[in-house]
């Protein structure tokens, strides 16, 4: 089967890559541009390791093709953080020890950067449901929630 | 940050008991990390497994010729490529295991035993060649009767998994083969005296489902083997060298030609303590000569992999009007999955171990059925036989009119307590949990209409083991620090307090990592809440080395003898009547006299970490039920624990946390659904239900610290013991609010209405 050739841009840098049709979105981060930070827990949409946001909406990687990122703006785990700085989510589940084994914590900070875009000053229920697609197995998600709410705070400059 | 740590011991210390960023926080936080299906070698193949769609079949045949001519195909290996191995049980950590059965499950051999089991495996350039070899198999089975349910497993007539399975532990012999593996009784006293000096007896049965450890991260491993035979392994797991000595064992080679590297693991839970692909990969590397990865899919992970048991249990106690238990009886009858080994053993010795009970006789049964062989999970067993206890307990309480706090009280465990399952306990907090829920404001907040509130106590053991730790001084004083022992959930942070501590640096003066196999002696896996006591000693122990050699090193410069210098503030100088002879050196101006000296300075331990001590919790939960439509929604939960003492509180509060979750789950939704044919119909996040973040309220969590006497921070295991109360506490709170008792898990919506309409149609029903 041929493959693709894609060009679309990730995390504000243009990239170029060939993907086979049936390719996910995720395995064209992860294989073909090995931004493995963007993780795979289930391929069907149901834990949320994956999340990356497309054109501004968050999406489960897992669900999307490649080939449908063609022109796309994609913006993944690895472009979060600015130069030496962490972005406010990423230092606050530092602080609030807000992750354990970590493996879900990229497509949280992904998923919660989504929300804090929409909605800078969300209520424990908003945080508590935009993040229901997203699952962690280690922390019960109280510091996964309380690291969101101080986040949204800081960002907020309240 | 929630409920401050009981303030006590603790202040003593500068770093232990402060809650810093992790080591590795940076990088789980930026992608940086690499998980197990983040590794990558030139000129890897993808390697995938046939699996058994019976529950049952005899196999008749294997031809993989076709596969092997499909182009990119580089092996194909199934049950001719991994030797037969001989019975005999070794131990396992929390569980016993037989190589004459993990063979067998790694690969099925003479039968699949469950939907899923692994027949035959393909390395091939690309996942899709891969898959498409997988199809071009031809497995020739005989399709047998399967057997699902543990207590239909237990009949005469059941379909045998095992021809040659003779019933452990009964004397004589069975002489006809059956599905029970193994009988056990443990317990102390005269149980017929003791019933009889009850005033009130309560007997009760209880169904639990299989329930799915449910890691995140998928099993994945990547393994090369080259031509003279030396092998590496990189993968997920909660312990390398045992994965080093399974896959060496099963293959047939030195353990010194193999090298596990583990990977950052993304969540175990007692799952990844044992081999499914690692032997495969390495197999197939073998053959193939190129470097294999394999990943399975959630589908496999539910299929082929965990979960732990479910069971049937009866439960027994007589009681005296004061509450005062007198005799305490039970049976567990726990699913082994394929192949013996549930973990009923330790589930029987947890079931009353909280409780110092003059009489008690608890006997317990592994029963194999046709589904996966169950793994470790979280306190393995101990949440099923003590969610029977607690849920009883809370009867009679509620029947002879005493508050289940002053109950458990009464009847509570202390240090000298002989428990059933033998020893005599040292310190332990169980009092001192209950006191704390007693006093805490929760069990005083006014319940809500349909709202209950139940609470329910916990036990674990908790191990040590083999254990080694290397503890580097390098040339400008900064320290590096290698453990053995994966880190899941901040073990990391804590060791490096503990050395930070010990030596009087600033944290970030040391860097730890987990060393592979070639890197350190034999480190048992991270399982058993064993890893910042086994570890966190072995570092201390390291430490130590590391302060005496610093002294020796001054010793010899000073031209004094050794013991005429101390270790004092980060670094050492002259002590008792040489004090002040010399300018103390820091540890950074030793590193730089080291090669002088005698050369590198680098401390080691290893130990085989005796002592560790068990950890009991006292949980309290709120639910409300929505009369309609049968759903639980806990609203308030508040967990209490003794740690012994809390390295760092934020990652202790996060173990009481999360085990407190997966307890929701476990009582609320989780099940593994078979259909008649035997094939799991919820293999997927999707219809096996895990909490998420709506489905519950903040966690309130209490450390207790009652010092573990034989750790030198005095730290006790606090992973496994939050998994064990929520069961019960949250069928307590239910029955509470409806007045209808759950005996069966889950709690889910459809079975919590029938039972509220069925108890309406009675009048019995309090909604």
């Amino acid at each position: 089967m041929a493959k693709h050739h894609i060009t679309a841009t990730v995390n504000g840098d243009p990239v170029e890559f060939l993907c086979e049709p049936q390719e996910t979105l995720l395995d064209a981060l992860r294989d073909q541009l090995h931004l493995t930070g963007t993780k795979e827990g289930c391929s069907t949409g149901d834990c949320g390791a994956c999340s990356v946001t497309v054109d501004d909406r968050l999406v489960c990687s897992c669900l999307m093709l490649g080939v449908e990122a063609e022109g796309k703006s994609i913006r993944t785990i690895e472009g979060m953080a600015q130069g030496d700085e962490l972005h406010p989510l990423q230092q606050k589940f530092l602080e609030h020890a807000a992750l354990q084994c970590g493996i879900c914590t990229p497509g949280f900070l992904v998923a919660a950067k989504a929300l804090l875009d929409k909605q800078p000053d969300p209520s424990e229920t908003e945080v508590r449901y935009w993040l229901a697609g997203n699952l962690c197995r280690c922390t019960g998600y109280d510091k996964i929630v309380r690291a969101v709410l101080d986040a949204a705070a800081e960002l907020r400059g309240a | 940050m929630q409920e401050k740590v009981k303030d006590g011991p603790s202040s003593e210390f500068q770093v232990v008991g402060t809650r810093p960023v992790r080591p590795d926080g940076a990088d789980k936080v930026t992608g940086r990390a690499k998980f197990g299906a983040d590794f990558s070698l030139p000129g890897q193949l993808v390697g995938k497994v046939l699996r058994s769609p019976y529950p049952h079949a005899r196999i008749k045949s294997i031809d993989a010729s076709a596969a092997l001519k499909l182009p990119g195909v580089k092996a194909v290996v199934c049950r001719d490529d991994f030797l037969e191995q001989s019975s005999e049980f070794i131990p396992a950590g929390e569980m016993m295991i037989n190589y004459r059965d993990v063979v067998r499950n790694v690969m099925a051999r003479e039968k699949a035993l469950y939907e899923g089991h692994a027949v035959a495996a393909v390395a091939a350039t690309s996942a899709v060649i891969a898959k498409e070899a997988l199809r071009l198999i031809k497995v020739d089975y005989e399709i047998l009767p399967h057997v699902i349910d543990v207590v239909e497993a237990m009949q005469p007539d059941a379909p045998l998994l095992h021809e040659d399975m003779f019933t452990a532990g009964i004397e004589p012999t069975p002489k006809t083969a059956s599905n029970v593996a193994k009988r056990l009784e443990i317990g102390h006293g005269d149980i017929a005296a003791g019933f009889k000096q009850a005033d009130m007896v309560i007997e009760r049965e209880f169904t639990t489902k299989p329930v799915h450890q449910g890691y995140i991260e998928p099993h994945a491993c990547v393994a090369s083997v080259s031509e003279d035979g030396q092998a590496d392994v990189w993968v997920s797991t909660q312990g390398h060298w045992v994965v080093r000595a399974h896959c060496a064992r099963l293959l047939g080679w030195d353990i010194g030609k193999v090298r596990v590297t583990a990977a950052e693991i993304g969540g175990g839970f007692g799952g990844k303590t044992v081999v499914y692909l690692e032997p495969i990969a390495l197999a197939l590397s073998k053959k193939a000569r190129r470097p294999v990865k394999m990943v399975m899919t959630r589908e496999e992970v539910f299929k082929a992999s965990g979960p732990t048991s479910g069971a049937h249990v009866r439960v027994k106690i007589g009681a005296k009007k004061d509450g005062r238990i007198v005799a305490a009886e039970a049976d567990l009858k726990y699913q082994a999955g394929a192949f013996a080994g549930s973990p009923v053993q330790p589930g029987a010795m947890c079931a009353y171990a909280p409780y110092d009970i003059e009489n008690v006789k608890v006997v317990g049964y592994d029963v194999v059925t046709n589904r996966p062989k169950v793994a470790a999970y979280r306190a393995p067993g101990g949440p099923i036989s003590e969610f029977a206890v607690e849920s009883v307990l809370d009867e009679i309480a509620a029947k002879l009119g005493i508050d289940p706090i002053d109950m458990r009280l009464k009847n509570a465990a202390k240090q000298g307590t002989k428990a059933a399952y033998g020893p005599k306990f040292g310190p332990i907090g169980m009092v001192e949990t209950l006191e704390a829920a007693k006093t805490h404001a929760h069990w005083r907040t006014p319940l809500g209409k349909h709202q209950g509130r139940g609470v329910a106590s916990g036990f674990w053991f908790n191990i040590g083991g083999e254990t080694s730790v290397s503890l580097s001084l390098n040339e400008d004083g900064t320290l590096s620090l290698t453990a053995g022992t994966p880190d899941i959930g901040g073990l990391r942070a804590s060791l490096c307090m503990m050395a930070a501590e010990e030596l009087g640096v600033p944290l970030d003066k040391i860097r730890v990592q987990i060393g592979d196999t070639g890197q350190l002696g034999y480190n048992f896996l991270t399982g058993g809440s064993r890893s910042t006591f086994s570890s966190g000693m072995a570092t201390v122990e390291a430490a130590r080395d590391v302060m005496k050699e610093a002294c020796k090193r001054a010793a010899k410069l000073w031209e004094l003898p050794d013991d005429a210098v101390e270790y004092s503030n980060g670094g050492v100088r002259p002590a008792g009547p040489n004090a002040g002879k010399h300018a103390p050196m820091t540890l950074k101006e030793i590193a730089g006299i080291a090669g002088k000296t005698g050369g590198p300075i680098v401390g080691y331990a290893r130990i085989n970490a005796a002592g560790a001590a068990p950890s009991l919790a006292t949980h309290i939960a709120d639910v409300e039920v929505d009369p309609e439509t049968g759903k639980v929604s806990v609203i308030r939960y508040t967990a209490i624990q003794d740690a012994g003492r809390a390295i760092h509180p934020s990652y202790v509060e996060g173990q009481y946390q999360g085990g407190v979750a997966q307890g929701i789950g476990w009582a609320l939704n989780e099940e593994y659904i078979y259909g008649d044919d035997g094939r799991l119909q919820n293999p997927g996040f999707l219809d096996y239900r895990v909490p998420v973040a709506s489905d519950l309220p903040m966690i309130d969590t209490v450390i207790i610290e009652v010092p573990n006497p034989r750790h030198p921070y005095g730290v006790r295991g606090v992973g496994e013991t939050p998994i064990v109360p929520p069961m019960a506490a949250i069928a307590n709170a239910v029955a509470n609010a409806t007045g209808v008792r759950f005996t069966d898990l889950p709690m889910s919506p459809p079975r919590v209405l029938k039972a509220l309409d069925e108890a309406r149609a009675k009048g019995t029903a309090k909604l």
